[in-house]
């Protein structure tokens, strides 16, 4: 087995007791205290997630001439300096390579953000997409990312960074100086709260880490938290609800895919379209508190209709939640499930997304 | 955060139960600090109903936490008097305080002598085989 990578606080982590695993080739913190009390701090005050695993693009040139504008789902011409946009990656089948986010830096330049177990194919499939008028570049090493999320992170900020923090609109961020260092502040997260994605320079993590810390309202938080914290709002895991045989239409993502411009996959999508998909995603409500899991099958009056892509118990609902892909016909809200698993069932029934909407995400 | 030792009062089973007797002759069943550990946050709890009927080794329910599912096996036999309704209500309890508050369930003892078998407190966690020293 290939070595684990670590980020740049592995030691941090390991002091804090954290039960470390391996995530995406990646030797990453699961938990410190535990799952709940760290969704609970993110939820209801500040959470803080080490998320430099994650791939960081940078590409500089004419987004038009050097290939860039046709790569992804998204337009990113049109994403105006400061703002980001969350798209996808394609194959000609239509099938999601990565889910990401770019960012507008300059007129000329834009970083991209990955998925951390897909990084090395992206950037591949990427440049090969490119024809060299451009620089592209992978960042991912020289660029750290904190993620501080919770309805707290924005006055913990403000009192680090100043002013300027306090006014960043959603998917909007600001070039600013942290501890010495050109930082990316972007108002973004995965948790359905209010929050922030930091990008700096990987040598300034472990000082701002370390900073963050202080402040009495931020407690430490792992994956596993950050898995159910995205989960509760319905944001999809790639590798788990999105893969490469999964099309943006059958993930309920098609509001992520701008038809109105060239990208690869969009004939694939195109001829999706207008007939009835074979899968849909489902969203479900268990009865209980019991979590279903990833593969769990999914009936409908019997019948087998699908299969889980995502479970958990949500503390905020207080029942078991996920998602899967299933037949078209069994994904309408209100359709009664019945999840199962060996001889296990969960009675189940399909709902709307997201799960939580009580998140101070726009706040 | 749970203890990292079983109270005197306890006897254990490899399983990682607990057995605690009771003054009025019944037994009382919980998890380790082992398996507390080992689930983290409990968050779905399955017993079975008063008046069951288990045996020493078998499986008697489960508890979930977010990535692990754990069997509880029962430490020794008897008939379930009572599920302690608090953990019952806070799964989480069994995880966060096994020894006390996050007890599972008490039984009348079918065989007081199956106490005998199980682990000393001080004996448990029991020593990998072959672990030397």
């Amino acid at each position: 087995m290939e070595q684990l990578k670590e980020t740049p606080l592995v030691g941090r982590h390991r002091a804090l007791g954290a039960l470390m695993a391996p995530f995406g080739g990646w030797d990453m913190p699961i938990q410190y205290e535990g799952i709940l009390a760290e969704h609970r701090a993110c939820r209801e005050k500040a959470a803080l997630f080490d998320i430099c695993h994650m791939g960081e693009f940078r590409y500089k040139g004419d987004l038009v001439a050097g290939g860039l504008e046709d790569v992804f789902t998204l337009s990113v011409a049109s994403i105006p300096v400061g703002r980001s946009r969350y798209g996808f990656l394609l194959n000609d089948r239509g099938g999601i390579v990565d889910d990401l986010i770019v960012f507008r830096i300059a007129g000329d330049e834009a970083m991209i953000v990955v998925n951390a177990a897909t990084a090395p194919n992206d950037f591949s499939v990427i440049a090969s997409r490119l024809n060299g008028a451009a620089v592209f570049e992978d960042i991912s090493n020289a660029t750290g990312k904190l993620d501080l999320q919770g309805p707290m992170s924005r006055d913990v900020l403000l009192s680090l960074l100043g002013r300027e923090v306090a006014a960043i609109p959603y998917f909007r961020f600001i070039e600013t100086d942290v501890l010495g260092s050109r930082a990316i502040i972007s108002r973004t997260g995965y948790t359905g709260e209010l929050g922030y994605e930091i990008f700096l320079p990987s040598d300034k993590v472990d000082e701002l880490w370390s900073t963050l810390l202080t402040y009495p309202s931020v407690k430490p938080a792992g994956l596993g938290a950050r898995d159910l914290l995205r989960l509760e709002v319905g944001y999809s895991l790639y590798g788990s609800d999105l893969d490469e045989t999964i099309t943006p239409l059958e993930a309920g993502l098609d509001a992520f895919v701008n038809f109105d411009k060239k990208f690869i996959g969009k004939e694939a999508l195109l001829a999706q379209k207008p007939k009835a998909l074979s899968r849909a995603k489902v969203a479900f409500k268990v009865g209980s508190r019991r979590s279903p899991r990833h593969h769990y099958e999914i009936f409908a009056d019997d019948e087998r209709v699908g299969s889980v892509t995502s479970g958990a118990f949500s503390p905020m609902l207080g029942c078991g939640i996920g998602i899967g892909l299933v037949n078209p016909a069994s994904a309408s809200p209100g359709t009664p499930l019945s999840v199962r698993h060996g001889n296990v069932t969960l009675e189940a029934t399909a709902c709307t997304l997201p799960f939580y909407a009580g998140g101070s995400l726009r706040g | 955060m749970a203890d990292s030792a079983v109270p005197a009062d306890r006897k254990c089973s490899a399983c990682h139960s607990w057995a605690r007797p009771e003054e009025d002759g019944s037994v009382r069943i919980g998890i380790t600090h082992v398996a507390a550990a080992i689930l983290g946050d409990a968050v779905y709890l399955e017993m079975p109903a008063e008046g069951i009927e288990l045996r020493a080794g078998e499986p008697v329910g489960l508890i979930e936490s977010s990535y692990v599912v754990f069997e509880v096996v029962s430490p020794v036999s008897g008939t379930v008097l009572e599920i302690n309704p608090a953990v019952a209500d806070s799964p989480e309890l069994a995880t966060s305080d096994p020894y006390r508050a996050g007890w599972l369930l008490r039984l009348r003892m079918a065989d007081p002598a199956e106490l005998d078998a199980l682990v000393a407190a001080g004996d448990y966690p029991p020593r990998p085989e072959g672990e030397g020293g």
